[in-house]
């Protein structure tokens, strides 16, 4: 198997035994959230997801080319 | 404080006296120096020293209590690993700025009143731009140029508040202030900019990545902690800071996960991490001032430690571009795992530095109840091992081999990051020590069941998204270019704004030139018309047509008499 992939699933078999572990341990919660059944690592989970993909959408609308701010403002118009 | 000197005083005298010294020589002196410092400093009593009145006021240019002495500490340790990082490099005026940038920084921590705190505000940004210059490629050049502009003006508001403070109250303590008045607004702002406030941020993200190799580990560690420290004296429990650090905790990340400099990545990171101090400041609680101090301290090392590392890689490759670099493990492989220290310290791995630190600050959040703002630090942290934690490393020395070999780092540069990466570990690994020098006395267990496996969790289930976002090829490609940030309204709008102005103003007076020039050559041609020396009044008229016309008349006369 190569690296690549005994990474992915150890990643992937440790993040469910996480998730068993939540059954095992008494919480101590502020706020009622944290009393959902693993909480944390959904939550991390969506976050990670959701951020990434917000990137992705935004760097389409703020991508430049790297000498977007080379060009001399006094040579060109508004948006050179 | 030993010998009676001053805080900062021994590194900014001695960044004067570093062209008298040679070679190694030198390098035994710049490393001596920030050690003698902190021996000066260590268990300093606390109070104020060479207080002197100036007209009706008190300067105070020296007081030692808990919270700057923390921050004293970690400046003293950060000027020392910077000057380790930078042994290598023989360029005499990075040496100076560096020594005389840290000693500035460290004096502002000791600061007792404004102006006091003013001058070393403003020695601070003019000694540490030459870090940036001395890179000396035009970028460069332009993004110092950008930086001291915003850092004196920063330093000019500062000024501003105090001489107003100074007016309504009569006193220039540095002291806890409250919102109400412009005074303590403008200082906020003083802050605030040099704390990368959002909106005020782009001088981070846009300088710290052009300076010098060495330049940026030292410019990591103290503006932006002196300003955190300036929040924690001066506004403590001011609760628009809790909702201003949440944001800053949240927005640079999604620059960090699109931004290709990998340099530039830690400096959107860095701004993240200040966002977790800065709510700490807001909620204002003895926990939270502590989960400040200790962040800001833990951050300095690993913050440094991760700057160190694509240091070593941009000294060795030449470049620091996500987009080109790839499988470096092969060729550096302690540099990788001092990184991967860094890395797993900023995302607050149980047993790493950033675990005990940014605990604090949670849990003050928590306890306070706000849920919203414990929400998007949540986010935050995943967010932050996701691009600090994962990306930095993996870009650089794993993901697809760039095919580039290369020599590992200085041994230098590895003595440095060996020292920061055992420090990460010691602080994280045996939390009392850190916790004895916090401001307030500590009754807190970081390493409680629930809190080590929750934590992991919300750590390995990011780890999980970027795996499953790499497998499905649904991660962005790290691509050649810059985004758009805040920085475009001055680098860009403003400049072009003002040279449309100035088109269209030359273009109209043109204009209105031309139109009136139109208009009086119009009025100079009708005359010359009538009176030119074509003109109908100015013509030679014929004899014969003159008898002829005389004729008529008297004509025409002749009849009128006789009728």
């Amino acid at each position: 198997m190569k690296n690549v992939n005994k990474v992915y699933w150890s990643v992937i078999i440790v993040c469910g035994l996480l998730f068993i572990a939540d059954a095992l341990y008494h919480k101590h919660p502020y706020f009622s959230l944290e009393t959902w059944f693993g909480f944390y690592g959904l939550y991390g989970f969506i976050a990670c997801i959701g951020l990434v993909l917000a990137a992705k959408e935004m760097r389409k609308m703020l991508i430049r080319d790297e000498k977007y701010y080379d060009t001399d403002n006094r040579d060109n118009g508004d948006d050179a | 404080m030993l010998w009676g000197i001053p805080p900062g005083f021994l590194l900014i005298a001695g960044a004067l006296l570093v062209p008298l010294f040679a070679g190694p020589w030198r390098k035994a002196y710049m490393t001596i120096l920030p050690i003698a410092g902190l021996w000066a400093l260590a268990g300093a009593d606390h109070g104020s020293f060479y207080t002197f009145s100036l007209f009706t006021y008190e300067i105070e240019p020296v007081r030692i209590d808990a919270l700057s002495l923390i921050f004293g500490y970690i400046f003293h340790i950060a000027a020392l690993l910077s000057v380790v990082y930078a042994w290598h490099n023989d360029d005499i005026i990075e040496q100076m700025a560096g020594l005389a940038y840290a000693g500035s920084g460290i004096g502002a921590l000791f600061a007792g009143d404004l102006i006091t705190l003013f001058v070393y505000w403003e020695a601070m940004a003019v000694t540490s731009v030459f870090l940036i210059w001395a890179r000396r490629t035009d970028a460069a050049y332009k993004a110092g140029m950008r930086y001291l502009i915003i850092q004196v003006g920063s330093g000019v508001l500062l000024l501003s508040g105090a001489i107003l403070l100074a007016h309504e109250t009569g006193s220039i303590a540095f002291v806890k202030m409250s919102l109400g008045s412009l005074a303590t607004w403008l200082i906020l702002i003083a802050f605030g900019i040099k704390c990368a406030f959002p909106f005020m941020h782009n001088w981070l993200q846009d300088a710290y990545p052009e300076a010098t190799i060495t330049g940026t580990v030292f410019l990591s560690a103290f503006t932006t902690k002196c300003a955190v420290y300036a929040l924690a004296r001066g506004f403590p429990g001011t609760e628009l800071l809790i909702y201003v650090g949440a944001a800053m905790t949240a927005f640079p990340i999604f620059y960090a996960v699109i931004e290709n400099d990998l340099r530039r990545v830690l400096a959107y990171s860095l701004n993240n991490q200040l966002g977790f101090m800065v709510v700490g400041v807001g909620i204002g609680s003895a926990l939270a001032i502590n989960g400040a101090a200790a962040h800001a301290f833990a951050h300095i090392l690993y913050k440094a430690l991760l700057f160190m590392s694509m240091g070593a890689v941009l000294y060795r490759v030449g470049t620091i571009k996500g987009s080109e670099l790839g499988g470096l493990y092969k060729s550096m492989p302690l540099t990788t795992i001092f990184c991967i220290v860094g890395a797993a310290s900023i995302s607050a791995f149980p047993l790493f530095s950033g675990f005990i630190a940014k605990s604090l600050t949670l849990s003050a959040v928590a306890h306070e109840g706000y849920l919203v703002v414990w929400l998007i630090l949540l986010f935050a942290s995943a967010g932050v091992f996701h691009h600090s934690g994962i990306k930095i490393p993996y870009f650089a020395f794993f993901a697809h081999d760039s095919g580039k070999r290369c020599k590992e780092a200085p041994v230098n540069m590895l003595i440095a990051m060996g020292i920061t990466a055992f420090l990460c570990i010691a602080i994280g690994v045996y939390s009392p020590w850190l916790y004895s020098l916090l401001p307030y006395a500590v009754d807190y267990e970081p390493y409680t069941v629930s809190h080590v496996i929750n934590q992991t969790q919300l750590l390995m289930f990011s780890a999980l998204a970027f795996a499953v976002l790499m497998r499905f090829k649904i991660y962005p490609p790290e691509l050649k270019s810059v985004n758009l940030d805040f920085d475009i309204t001055y680098r860009k709008w403003l400049p072009s704004t003002y040279h449309w102005l100035i088109t269209v103003t030359r273009d109209g007076w043109h204009s209105i030139l031309e139109d009136l020039r139109n208009a009086v050559t119009g009025v100079i041609r009708q005359m010359f018309r009538h009176h030119g020396p074509e003109g109908i009044l100015a013509r030679t008229w014929p004899t014969g047509s003159m008898a002829l016309w005389v004729a008529v008349l008297l004509g025409g006369f002749l009849l009128l008499y006789y009728l």
